[in-house]
């Protein structure tokens, strides 16, 4: 009932110039969280803002519950909105805040209070129902605009960034309550962040966009572990995924990939070609690093060594290609040393090296 | 200032560094010779200002004979009202001020119901022209109305406007919009358009996301702008003057009865403090506020 469904959507800027959302079909299954992912100036928010209704694509159909919603003004598309302001109204008490959108139904006075008190609740800011805006902290804001969006019982709920002006600390914490309450209200949400971790943390599916479009939509595991392109690993992940470039050799009749003048033997699909350029990527989690060498694994010279408590991240270098390799933390090790690398081979992605698309993995692309 | 500021992210450990006291004087001195003159400034004007105020308003309080006196006692001897009273009684007066509190509140009106959308527009849409439109407001602030004054009158005669109070506040109204859009702009600037847009998705449409958000948030600073109007409209002179015949508004009737009839000095002392007065007590309400209009208004 509350599924969204986008359908070629297009969205210009600067009289056309400029194009912010290019062919978008995207569908949010009801009930569903969805995170819109992307760095700053992709598009998320005005593809948000066009379900929304504040913006009005081009071209392309919004449907919203199985109807077409693309002409209609925000307040008949059945949505609740939470701003990255959080835009709670200064001139309002934390009540008359809640209970906004109740009022412009002209619901009866006692289902008002009913509804609001539930959500304040829901919300935990009973006890501020009569204080301004003013007199609150940023995080009890949030909580405002939270509950308002949430008292509509919308078909669907739209949040911007709602985190992000939150210090560090309150942030966590939030992230936890906001995912607490969501699953508890079960409600259709598209989420929109720059925070990879509140994606992968938060998420049903991650739809991850890059100027303008849609590049992968999944699960988060997916989008973690089977990145659809260069650009999605590098931005997904702490730290991103590493990218070495190589070239397909044939070293003794078996296929193999030559990093810098390293030699790596990989059983790669026949479509191969000898002299084809690859990406090979590997997260710094899925590397075994070691002191002693062995046949298998491959020299790198350390370049810089950061502890990080529960684990050391180093800054190896593999060629002439910087990599990140995550070690437990009392591995001993100075920078300059030269330790040895084991791939995981399950864990090897490979990607073309020109468009940066991931080769489909079943193909056997392992290195061995 | 840099200097300083960059001396103050020296560490604090180094309790006893010298850097900071050297660093920290040379700026002082120039900053208090600054200061200083700033210091000289502020006052050299203010007395500029202040100086004749006070001795329109000694004399506007003092009885009739100390009024003709010379030199002038600086400081009052006796208090008296007769010159006010005789002001206030003066043939016209007590109708002349009627006419101006109307045409103050007429212009008023006006110029917020055609300047606060003009100002609401240009806070934000982004249009085409927008920037020459702004533009456009300002110069015609560079057209003396000395110039405009025949034709206007003409066309007043013509369209039954003459000697009206309409009609003044009307030319009022025109003199105050450049003002009345730009001040009001910048108050709608100051209310983020997120709240409006909240106000949508919860069930307005755009008028009651304006009548139910941003207008009571920008109410304080509008009625600034309107009483700005009123005292502008208050003090206007010249096309009350050439705009009417018999219905003159307050300053407009001082100013011919100076002219023409060549009133009696009790009688320009006690109009003249009459007529500054309610610019000096706007002024002294309003100045935080105005102030604080091109800053932030609402947070």
């Amino acid at each position: 009932m509350g599924e969204i469904r986008i359908e070629g959507v297009w969205k210009y800027f600067n009289k056309g110039k400029v194009a912010a959302l290019k062919d978008i079909s995207l569908t949010v299954e009801d009930r569903e969280f969805m995170v819109l992912l992307g760095p700053s100036g992709c598009g998320k928010t005005t593809l948000l803002r066009c379900i929304a209704g504040l913006e009005y694509p081009e071209r392309g159909r919004i449907f919203i519950g199985g109807r077409d919603v693309t002409d209609a003004p925000p307040r008949s598309r059945g949505i609740a909105m939470v701003f990255q302001s959080y835009a709670v109204f200064p001139h309002l008490n934390v009540f008359e805040n809640i209970a906004f959108g109740l009022r412009m139904q002209k619901r009866p006075n006692e289902e008002v209070t009913r509804r609001v008190n539930q959500a304040a609740g829901l919300m935990r800011i009973e006890k501020f129902l009569e204080r301004y805006p003013a007199q609150l902290s940023g995080g009890q804001r949030q909580r405002v605009a939270v509950a308002r969006g949430l008292v509509m019982e919308p078909q669907v709920l739209l949040m911007d960034e709602p985190l992000s002006n939150l210090d560090a600390l309150l942030r966590l914490q939030a992230r936890a309550e906001l995912k607490r309450l969501l699953q508890e209200v079960e409600t259709t949400t598209v989420y929109v962040t720059h925070d990879q971790i509140e994606a992968l943390s938060m998420g049903d599916r991650i739809a991850v966009m890059e100027i303008g479009e849609i590049v992968q939509v999944d699960v988060p595991k997916e989008v973690y572990e089977n990145p659809a392109t260069l650009f999605v690993g590098g931005f997904i992940g702490t730290p991103p995924m590493n990218f070495m470039r190589g070239t397909v050799k044939s070293v003794n009749g078996a296929s193999a990939i030559t990093i810098g003048d390293q030699v790596i033997h990989a059983a790669l699909p026949a479509h191969f070609q000898t002299g084809q350029d690859l990406l090979m990527g590997i997260r710094a989690e899925n590397i075994e690093a070691s002191t002693q060498s062995s046949p298998d694994a491959v020299p790198a010279r350390v370049l810089v060594v950061e502890p990080l408590g529960s684990h050391l991240l180093l800054t190896a270098q593999v060629g002439d290609t910087p990599i990140k390799v995550q070690t437990r933390i009392d591995f001993p090790v100075v920078p300059d040393q030269t330790i040895y690398l084991k791939l995981e081979s399950n864990q090897v992605r490979w990607f073309d090296a020109e468009t940066g698309v991931r080769f489909e993995s079943g193909e056997k692309m392992s290195v061995v | 200032m840099s200097a300083q500021t960059n001396a103050m992210r020296t560490p604090l450990a180094n309790a006893e560094e010298m850097p900071f006291n050297a660093a920290a004087n040379k700026p002082t001195l120039a900053k208090t010779i600054t200061r200083l003159l700033l210091y000289a400034a502020a006052i050299t004007i203010s007395l500029f200002f202040l100086v004749p105020i006070y001795l329109i308003a000694i004399s506007a309080f003092s009885p009739q004979q100390a009024i003709f006196a010379y030199p002038k006692a600086l400081i009052p001897q006796t208090l008296s009202a007769d010159t006010m009273l005789f002001f206030w009684n003066a043939r016209g007066v007590q109708s002349a001020l009627v006419n101006s509190v109307l045409v103050g509140i007429l212009a008023l009106i006006f110029s917020l119901l055609v300047g606060a959308p003009a100002g609401y527009a240009l806070a934000r849409f982004l249009f085409r022209g927008r920037d020459s439109y702004k533009m456009l407001i300002l110069t015609t602030r560079a057209f003396p109305i000395v110039i405009l004054s025949i034709p206007l009158a003409v066309n007043y005669i013509q369209w039954n406007l003459y000697d009206t109070l309409w009609g003044v506040a009307f030319a009022h109204t025109a003199m105050a919009l450049p003002t009345t859009i730009l001040v009001t702009s910048s108050i709608f600037i100051g209310v983020s358009r997120e709240l409006e847009e909240a106000a949508q998705t919860l069930g307005c449409n755009r008028a009651q996301a304006f009548i139910k958000v941003a207008l009571p948030l920008a109410l304080p600073g509008l009625a600034a702008a309107a009483i700005f109007t009123f005292v502008l409209s208050w003090n206007e002179t010249f096309a009350a003057t050439i705009l009417t015949q018999r219905n003159r508004t307050l300053p407009a009737l001082v100013l011919a009865q100076i002219a023409d009839v060549g009133a009696p000095l009790p009688f320009r002392y006690a109009g003249g403090f009459f007529l500054i007065a309610p610019s000096l007590i706007y002024i002294f309400f309003m100045r935080k506020y105005l102030l604080g209009m091109w800053g932030q208004v609402v947070k």
